[in-house]
């Protein structure tokens, strides 16, 4: 049986060492694993997700470097990129904030929450504050009602909320992305 | 040589004995934290760094801290359990820093429980030893009630009511255990010793021998446990959790869900055991027949026949798929059992590859759940490292291996077809079916898909049998299903009951009724593919059949409780937003229609609706059922369908009168001040967004009105009820 011969233009070793050189070794190395196994491509979904683990969003230069590196039509790694509501193509803040938008939240009140959320950083749903700190989304339930209303920063889950204790909320994160300044000054 | 699996499987049950005897933890004190997503929330990290600083400092070496999933008792968290050698547990609710002290000095070093902060409890004291009755209906046959009969033997004794406790508990499921049914049990807490009862005699005999002497009653003995035995001793005080069967849910709250040595403990992996022992996936198959298990997912497909269908098909290349895609707002019990119970859910899904002759199988779970992705995985490899996944399994020759795929925020992923494109890394966009995943599914091979739910009772039905389960539930349908009770309910959480139960008795009985006093309205069920059930209806019992036919469905168990201050065009058009927003697109039937249906709502909800709308909604909603590619549209609807048949009057209430009768929608409802209560404290002013509000000081107050913005604050601000919401 013939092998397959993926690297069909004259210029594939330059052009793969510059997509390697975008992404970092541990997703490279995860890419890896999987080229040659038996339906890889399955394993576009779990890429993605460590791209936008790593650089907080997927931008195009990562989506490309994705699609010549698993050999996926760039088309197609768009495609999936543009369904799933989860995947962001824009980079966001250094912390993410989620409404909770669900049910649960809904009834108890989520819509103060976030206007408060929204009057206090001065952005809407899908924007970043000016200082880069915070991001602003929603979100269809994290699955803890029973504490509803929720928010989500980064990967706590906060509730039962009221408008009075977002601006308390949103200042420990300030303070704690101060500290983390002066920790490593370099970010 | 290879070892046959009853001996593989004896071997490391007895190694995770040994160890767990090594811990000893029944002679220790022994304190409880839960640890899953909502616990994180509620501070139960912090909580258990407080107890390591303070043994720490106690130097005391038989304290130890036992991590365990999530109880489902949401509202209260985070619930820590204390548990003094030999003494019944004392549970508390929403533990913070200070009371930990609290309850290290008072109860762990004093012996004296902190009684104000106690979950669920108004007494001053708690019994030593609690007896608690079975309530189920198979168990009352004699005519006599034996409960109330204990109490009065116990009076007529003269024995203190702060020793023995009495309480009842719904159905232990032992009736099916020890044969025969004209008798009750009753179980004995801390020494977990169940009795069978038929007469005041054996009553007499335990008051003498038992409770007088502290010695057991051997003839009265039952020696099976019953299921939740362990959930029981610990929780089978409050009332929340004692009316519950928990059967998929036994284990949560109870285990630690990162050590497979206590999940063998609970003989876990015995029914995987027995499974492969006997070689025979047609007797797992026909338990789960005799089981009437249906899947859990919303559908409510027969689990036996699902898997027979992929068992025959002649490809032998199959694949079972567990579906974690738990994308419904207001539904958390896939995360729950995910995260507090993990093995019990891997176990399932092995004896599902078993069954239909798969050899991979995948867990598709929301990005969302980073917890339960994290248990899963530590789940598959403690397995992977026992022999119970991979080559060879128990030595009986099976190979089976499990792989985690993440979803990434699409609800429509939730349907099979649409799951199944998403596991193969493309748009997860659903797909015409027949061909049926079972004949035709993951890269074109037979696939059998269900609810994480539905492999979470497989195991109990092998170890327990499929005849047990049956009696369990309704004739159609067997079992218990979890709900996620959230809303406008006081005790916020997850509610398992057996199949047939009332809703009243969800909401009202578990649920402790709908909070701050108001009015049921309504309850709604199955998510945004489900409807609402007026408050009327709630005498109505909990099945597939009945919710479907009151313009509901199961759904995978969401139930939110409205009340009078929610608005039913309202709570629609909520759910009609979502599933627009989800709507993948694909065909023209769900893409358009739910766009369209949102805008009429949305005109109703503003005022600007017409009466031709109903007619128009109506119409659109059957035309999108009947014409979407998959369940997602053809389910959206429901809502607006199941609002429109019972709540007619609020419709016509916002179109006719221009009056939303919640006072709910903002655009119908407007802020007045009250001139003869309002006393000028000027708080309303201040906190007015645009200020509209004017008024001198210690003066009445008014709202000018052209451009007040209706936000709502100053009602929410003033302590004088003088704002009138009209």
């Amino acid at each position: 049986m013939s092998e397959c011969l993926p690297c069909s233009t004259d210029n594939w070793p330059d052009l793969e060492r510059g997509y390697r050189a975008m992404l970092p070794r541990e997703i490279l190395a995860f890419i890896d694993a999987h080229r040659h196994q038996e339906r890889s491509e399955s394993m576009l979904i779990a890429t993605l997700h460590q791209v936008q683990a790593h650089f907080g969003h997927l931008g195009p230069g990562h989506l490309e470097a994705v699609a010549q590196l698993m050999q996926i039509p760039l088309a197609k790694v768009t495609g999936v990129a543009t369904f799933y509501h989860y995947f962001r193509l824009q980079p966001r803040g250094r912390y993410l904030i989620n409404v909770c938008l669900g049910t649960a939240c809904y009834v108890k009140g989520a819509e103060k929450v976030a206007q408060k959320l929204q009057d206090e950083l001065g952005i809407r749903f899908g924007e970043t504050s000016k200082d880069g700190i915070f991001s602003l989304e929603s979100t269809r339930c994290v699955g803890t009602c029973g504490l509803a209303p929720v928010v989500m920063i980064g990967d706590e889950v906060h509730g039962p909320l009221t408008p009075s204790l977002v601006p308390g909320l949103l200042e420990s994160y300030l303070a704690r992305a101060a500290e983390d300044l002066v920790a490593e000054p370099s970010r | 040589m290879p070892l046959p699996v009853s001996d593989f499987y004896r071997s490391l049950a007895d190694r995770a004995v040994r160890t767990l005897a090594d811990r000893d933890l029944e002679n220790q004190i022994l304190i409880q934290v839960g640890s899953a997503t909502c616990e994180h929330a509620a501070g139960s990290q912090a909580v258990a760094e407080e107890f390591v600083r303070h043994i720490r400092a106690s130097g005391r070496k038989d304290i130890v801290i036992h991590r365990t999933g999530c109880t489902g008792r949401c509202s209260r968290e985070p619930i820590l359990g204390v548990r003094l050698p030999g003494q019944l547990p004392v549970k508390y609710e929403r533990v913070n820093r200070d009371l930990v002290h609290r309850i290290f000095t008072e109860h762990i070093q004093g012996g004296v429980p902190v009684m104000k902060h106690v979950l669920d409890h108004d007494g001053e004291a708690l019994p030593e030893r609690e007896f608690l009755f079975c309530e189920g209906d198979r168990c009352q046959k004699g005519g006599v009630d034996l409960r109330a009969r204990f109490l009065e033997l116990l009076a007529e004794r003269g024995v203190e009511p702060h020793r023995v406790g009495v309480a009842t508990t719904s159905c232990f499921g032992a009736c099916g255990l020890a044969g025969g049914a004209a008798a009750t049990y009753l179980l004995v807490r801390p020494e977990k010793i169940l009795y069978r009862v038929a007469s005041e005699a054996d009553l007499l005999d335990i008051l003498q021998e038992h409770v007088l002497q502290g010695q057991v009653v051997a003839r009265l003995r039952v020696q099976e446990e019953p299921i939740a035995l362990e959930f029981l001793e610990r929780y089978g005080d409050v009332a929340f959790f004692n009316r519950q069967s928990r059967i998929a849910l036994r284990n949560a709250g109870v285990v630690d869900p990162e050590s497979l040595d206590e999940y063998l403990g609970f003989d876990g992996f015995k029914a995987l055991a027995t499974a492969l022992e006997r070689r025979e996936p047609d007797w797992v198959i026909s338990e789960l027949t005799k089981a009437r298990l249906r899947g859990r997912g919303g559908g409510g497909f027969l689990t036996a026949t699902k898997w027979t269908l992929a068992r025959q098909q002649a490809d032998t290349t199959r694949f079972i798929i567990c579906n974690g895609d738990e994308g419904d707002p207001g539904a958390f019990m896939d995360r729950s059992m995910l995260e507090s119970d993990p093995f019990n859910i891997v176990e399932g899904m092995i004896i599902g590859g078993f069954a239909i002759g798969a050899q991979k199988g995948f867990f598709y779970i929301r990005a969302e759940y980073p917890l339960a992705i994290k248990r899963i995985e530590q789940a598959i490899d403690a397995c992977r490292a026992h022999g119970l996944l991979g080559r060879d399994i128990m030595g009986s020759g099976f190979d089976f291996d499990l792989e985690i795929r993440l979803g990434a925020g699409a609800f429509v992923c939730g349907e099979e077809t649409a799951l199944i494109r998403s596991i193969e890394g493309e748009r997860g966009q659903p797909k015409v079916r027949p061909p049926y995943p079972t004949d035709r599914g993951l890269w074109g091979h037979p696939t059998v898909i269900n609810n994480v739910e539905t492999f979470a009772n497989v195991s109990a039905i092998l170890r327990y049998g499929g005849e047990w389960y049956s009696r369990i539930g309704t004739p159609k349908s067997g079992g218990t299903k979890v709900f996620a009770l959230a809303g406008k309910v006081r005790h916020t959480g997850l509610v398992e009951v057996p199949l047939g139960t009332t809703l009243s008795r969800v909401v009202n009985d578990i649920g402790g009724g709908v909070s701050g006093g108001k009015q049921l309205k309504a309850i709604q069920t199955g998510g945004p593919a489900g409807g609402f059930i007026p408050a009327a209806m709630q005498g109505m019992e909990v099945d597939f059949e009945p919710l479907q036919k009151a313009g509901s469905i199961m759904g995978s168990g969401g139930m939110i409780v409205l009340s009078e201050d929610d608005c039913m065009v309202d709570i629609a058009k909520f759910y009609m937003a979502f599933s627009q927003e989800e709507s993948c697109g694909k065909c023209t039937p769900c893409r358009e229609g739910t766009t369209r249906i949102l805008e009429i709502l949305e005109r109703i909800t503003l005022g600007k609706g017409e009466l031709a709308d109903l007619d128009k909604l109506e119409r659109l909603s059957r035309l999108c059922q009947r014409t979407s590619l998959c369940g997602l549209g053809r389910a959206a609807p429901n809502p607006v369908l199941s609002s429109l048949k019972h709540f007619h009057d609020e419709f016509l209430a916002h179109i006719q009168d221009k009056h939303c009768p919640a006072k709910k929608c903002v655009a119908l409802i407007r802020y007045e001040i009250n001139p003869e209560k309002c006393i000028g404290c000027t708080i309303c002013a201040r906190n007015c967004p645009v200020e509209c509000i004017s008024g001198a000081r210690k003066e009445a107050h008014g709202i000018d009105q052209a451009a007040c913005i209706k936000c709502g604050n100053c009602f929410d601000v003033c302590k004088f009820a003088a704002i009138d919401r009209v």
